[in-house]
């Protein structure tokens, strides 16, 4: 069988692809594609201008066409079609003879009929191509403007926007954004939430013209008006590719779209049309997925199957410049046949509504913007036309707790739809776990669930812990493929085996040769457990690298050195014999973001002579390179303050050097502030102690990394020996049940209970273990020693600090700097 | 792994066991070249590539951590945990990223050789 494909999308690559699979004998499969580019993923078109490149949006790679028998012809559009002969020829000339031809041509953008659209600076938003050239423009143009404010439109601002262009204006003509999927209110919501962001909107406004001389200047209005712009982008709806097929004289619609039938047959029976050129009951369905589901049916017909095509859920969900818009089922059906309602946040620019039948047992549909969590199961609820159980307004709320979210997984039907994408049902993916694919990855893998647009990933995942949990296995974290034991599990097993070494471990309880993501996790364990040096016995290569040079290395493969300055406090001398140390290596030299002053551009045959020098001065080392304690930073407390309750200063510097280099699953910083003023912003940090009338106040679990988080309460007024009594226990604790990685804050989120639980544990000890957790601090306090000295009075460690092995007097002769404000940097990344 | 073509590779000294640190990497000076050098002490294997990384263009693999993936050995890039096949230099992580070029080693007593040119620079030897 000889199949002619015109058409190298989405759904024409999916069609190449699930056909591929069918293994089909004697298949001869040729495809036509217009653009210069194979198939690509349209979908995440404007995450182009967001660094992904051309290679990251392919959907597959190029040489997958002829690895699979695929002939593909790129830039070679097919100009001529004869049914009688069934033949197609393309503009280069090749004609190939078919004995199915698959329409699989898409849409182009609607360019409404107004003067001036030819002019330069008019783009439309559709191909790479039309990407590209608005790249070029972008660097020239000073405003922007986009004409739909529908999903296509919208992403275009943003793409105006991440190509740098701040006053980007959306001009829509309907008097609501994305007229066809949210409501007037939501709408509403949705718009403040874009303006917030800096895009200018204009609703209700008819563009009658784009103004210019040969090149856009902007936009004029129906009433008058006008805007200027120099970028204009057309985005304002989608006409279907089908003038090929009316000239080969294949039935199309008034309006456009090549007419199908439900098997996607053409009004010619050996010709197929699947996706965005496909008119199939007057709907043209403008979304990638139920393309993919033509493509499927139009294979099964193709070889003698007998699947047909009932219409498409048009649900869809997205985030748009960074807020959540979803709408799903009948967003707005007729007010009189349902009963709706409504949650509405202004200031959080959250907007809910759902709507019901009247007696409201059903859900009809809903729209959801600024929060979609509940997206997915709420679609679920729809499509599988389920019962609500429940106050109804809980379904509005959604689920307020994730073992609600993932009970409701379990209550979808078996055959519930929830990759639509890949049509991937629950019974599909519930079977893939019980043949033993128990991680995200392999049910992907072996389903094709969650491998298109990754919406349903949430949903995919809470039913391999259910499935899991329901055949009563215990569902672990296990931290790599070398050990079947979460972290917590491997602290125990290393403790209660005293094991000593990364060596021991693997040899003991895990297997192979391990990796990056083991090695860490257990150097970590055995530095918490024993307190041993992180570089003695043969456990120096299991280190992370900053641990294993103890220093952290940065661009260009130089370190950077980091004394510990306990508190912050620090005086005239040591600030002199830095600077001179500094100076002597050439090192760029910064205050840090945790007062401490840092030292940039050190080759690593230097480090040690480098820290020889400082502890010579009496520094020792920061630990800025370790998964540890780092910071105290102090405020400068009741010593000078005319504010200071307590002096700061001085219990910054006790709190540092108790705990300095305190291993443990990720950094940790602290802070101590006089009074409530809070110079030392103690509650952003891992734990933070803030001075009162009566004492301390103890906060923990702050910070949280890239999402910022405030520490809490853990308890109030405490004398300074208590509240270092509870940082032992805390931080035992912590480092004791967290898993690889986790920050405190992270760590504290998923804890059941929260903060009331680790209250019970630290303060009122409900199980019983403070004594044992402050022993197990105290150990690892008194076993404290500087990792740079023993590194300096170690020949054989310190021989390990050199570039070349086999020429340890040459440095790297690659390294290079640049000069930056009297300093030296390090040169850009190439 | 396949054998080592013996004929046509250029065999240079780059060092002694004893310098290597077991299950780490060290990084040699060839001519003008940088070569990262492995000793997978559990499994007595010795691997060589460029030291490289071409993610970022700098001189780092020697100093990464090297491991297994399905019992293939690799490195992780220190700057930015890519990881790359220490059999055949191909990107684990990124199938995106380039490969890197791996180096033959062989082992007479104590003394470590890395193969350069000719031959098929792919090979692990038992030490």
């Amino acid at each position: 069988m000889k199949i002619v494909v015109i058409g190298n999308g989405m759904v024409g690559f999916k069609f190449c692809r699930k056909l591929v699979e069918r293994k089909v004998p004697g298949l001869e499969l040729i495809v036509f594609g217009e653009e210069r580019l194979p198939a690509y993923d349209r979908v995440h078109l404007s995450s182009y201008f967001d660094g992904k490149s051309t290679a990251d949006l392919l959907l597959a790679p190029k040489n997958w066409y002829a690895d699979n028998g695929v002939r593909l012809h790129l830039g070679d559009p097919v100009h001529h079609i004869s049914p009688g002969l069934q033949t197609v020829t393309a503009k280069s000339g090749i004609t190939e003879s078919y004995d199915i031809l698959v329409f699989a041509t898409g849409s182009s953008a609607f360019v409404p009929p107004m003067p001036g659209t030819d002019q330069k600076g008019v783009f439309v938003y559709r191909t790479l191509d039309d990407l590209d050239h608005m790249k070029t423009a972008a660097r020239k143009a000073r405003r922007a403007a986009v004409i739909g404010g529908g999903l296509l439109g919208l992403e275009a601002a943003k793409s105006c926007m991440d190509l740098g262009i701040a006053d980007t204006t959306i001009v829509e003509y309907a008097p609501r954004l994305m007229p066809r999927q949210i409501d007037q209110n939501g709408s509403a919501i949705l718009q403040k939430q874009l303006e917030t962001l800096g895009l200018k909107i204009r609703t209700n406004a008819y563009t009658t013209s784009i103004l210019g001389d040969g090149t856009a200047t902007g936009i004029g209005f129906e009433d008058g008006s006008t805007i200027p712009a120099d970028m204009i982008v057309i985005s304002a709806g989608i006409r279907p590719r089908d003038e090929l097929a009316a000239s080969a004289g294949l039935e199309t619609g008034s309006r456009g779209g090549i007419v199908v039938n439900d098997r996607m047959q053409t009004t010619h029976a050996n010709i197929y049309a699947i996706g965005e050129c496909a008119l199939y009951q007057h709907i043209i369905y403008g979304l990638v997925a139920p393309g993919y589901e033509m493509a499927d049916i139009a294979i099964d017909n193709i070889l003698g199957g007998n699947r047909t095509f009932g219409g498409f859920d048009m649900s869809t969900k997205l985030k748009l410049v960074g807020v959540d818009v979803a709408s799903f089922g009948d967003p707005f059906p007729p007010p009189d046949s349902c009963r709706v309602i409504v949650f509405e946040d202004q200031v959080a620019g959250v907007y809910k509504r759902i709507n019901m039948t009247d007696d409201g047992q059903y859900l009809l549909g809903g729209i959801l913007i600024g929060d979609a969590s509940a997206y997915n199961m709420l679609l679920q609820k729809v499509k599988n036309k389920m019962k609500i159980t429940g106050k109804p307004e809980d379904e509005l709320l959604g689920a307020r707790s994730t073992g609600e979210a993932a009970a409701g997984v379990l209550g979808l039907p078996p055959d519930a739809m929830i990759c639509s994408c890949e049509s991937v049902s629950k019974a599909a993916i519930c079977q893939a776990v019980e043949d033993g694919h128990e991680t995200f990855n392999a049910v992907k893998k072996c389903t094709g669930a969650s491998t298109s647009c990754g919406g349903c990933a949430p949903m995919v995942k809470d039913l391999i812990t259910y499935t899991l949990k329901s055949q009563g296995k215990y569902v672990r974290n296990v931290l790599c493929e070398h050990f079947g034991y979460s972290r917590q599990e491997l602290y125990d097993l290393i403790k209660i085996r005293s094991l000593h070494s990364y060596d021991e471990v693997l040899d003991n309880i895990g297997h192979g040769d391990g990796c990056e993501v083991c090695k860490p996790a257990v150097s970590s364990i055995l530095a918490s457990l024993w307190g041993d040096m992180i570089l003695a016995k043969g456990n120096d290569t299991a280190q992370d690298s900053n641990d294993r040079y103890l220093a952290n290395i940065q661009k260009g493969g130089t370190y950077s050195v980091v004394p510990r300055i306990p508190g912050g406090e620090i005086t005239p001398q040591k600030l002199m014999a830095i600077g001179r140390i500094a100076e002597k290596y050439n090192l760029y030299t910064k205050i840090t973001g945790g007062q401490r002053i840092d030292m940039f551009g050190a080759h690593v045959g230097d480090l040690p002579l480098i820290w020889e020098e400082l502890i010579a001065e009496g520094f020792e080392s920061g630990h800025a390179y370790g998964k540890a304690l780092r910071t105290v930073k102090s405020c400068v407390g009741s010593t000078w303050c005319r504010f200071g309750l307590h002096d700061s200063v001085s219990y910054a510097i006790r709190v540092e050097e108790r705990y300095r280099g305190l291993r443990a699953p990720h950094k940790i910083k602290s802070a101590v502030s006089g009074c409530i003023r809070e110079c030392a912003e103690a509650q952003s940090k891992d734990f933070g102690i803030i001075a009162t009338e009566k004492g301390w106040n103890l906060y923990v679990c702050g910070n949280g990394g890239s999402k910022p988080q405030h520490a809490l309460l853990l308890a109030a007024d405490l004398d300074s020996e208590t509240c270092i009594r509870y940082i032992d226990r805390f931080l035992m604790f912590y480092i004791k049940t967290a898993d690889p990685l986790t920050r405190t804050a992270t760590w504290l989120n998923k804890m059941e209970g929260g903060i009331d639980y680790l209250r019970n544990v630290v303060v009122k000890d409900s199980l019983g273990i403070a004594g044992e957790l402050e022993r197990e601090m105290q150990a690892l306090v008194d076993s404290y020693k500087c990792e740079w000295r023993e590194v300096v009075e170690t020949p054989a460690l310190r021989k390990r600090f050199t570039h070349f092995v086999n020429a340890p007097e040459e440095k790297d002769p690659s390294v290079q700097f640049e000069q930056l404000r009297e300093q030296k940097k390090a040169v850009e990344w190439k | 792994m396949s054998p080592i073509t013996k004929e046509k590779t250029n065999w240079f000294f780059a060092c002694k066991v004893e310098d290597v640190p077991a299950n780490g990497g060290v990084c040699i000076k060839y001519k003008d070249e940088q070569i990262a050098l492995f000793h997978f002490a559990r499994r007595g294997e010795w691997f060589a590539s460029q030291n490289l990384c071409p993610h970022r263009r700098q001189m780092a693999l020697s100093r990464g951590m090297i491991g297994a993936q399905q019992g293939e050995p690799k490195v992780a890039c220190p700057f930015h945990k890519k990881t790359f096949s220490l059999a055949d230099g191909r990107c684990l992580s990124d199938e995106h990223e380039c490969a890197i070029k791996v180096y033959p080693v062989k082992l007479e007593e104590d003394r470590i050789y890395i193969g350069v040119g000719g031959g098929k620079e792919t090979s692990a030897v038992p030490a």
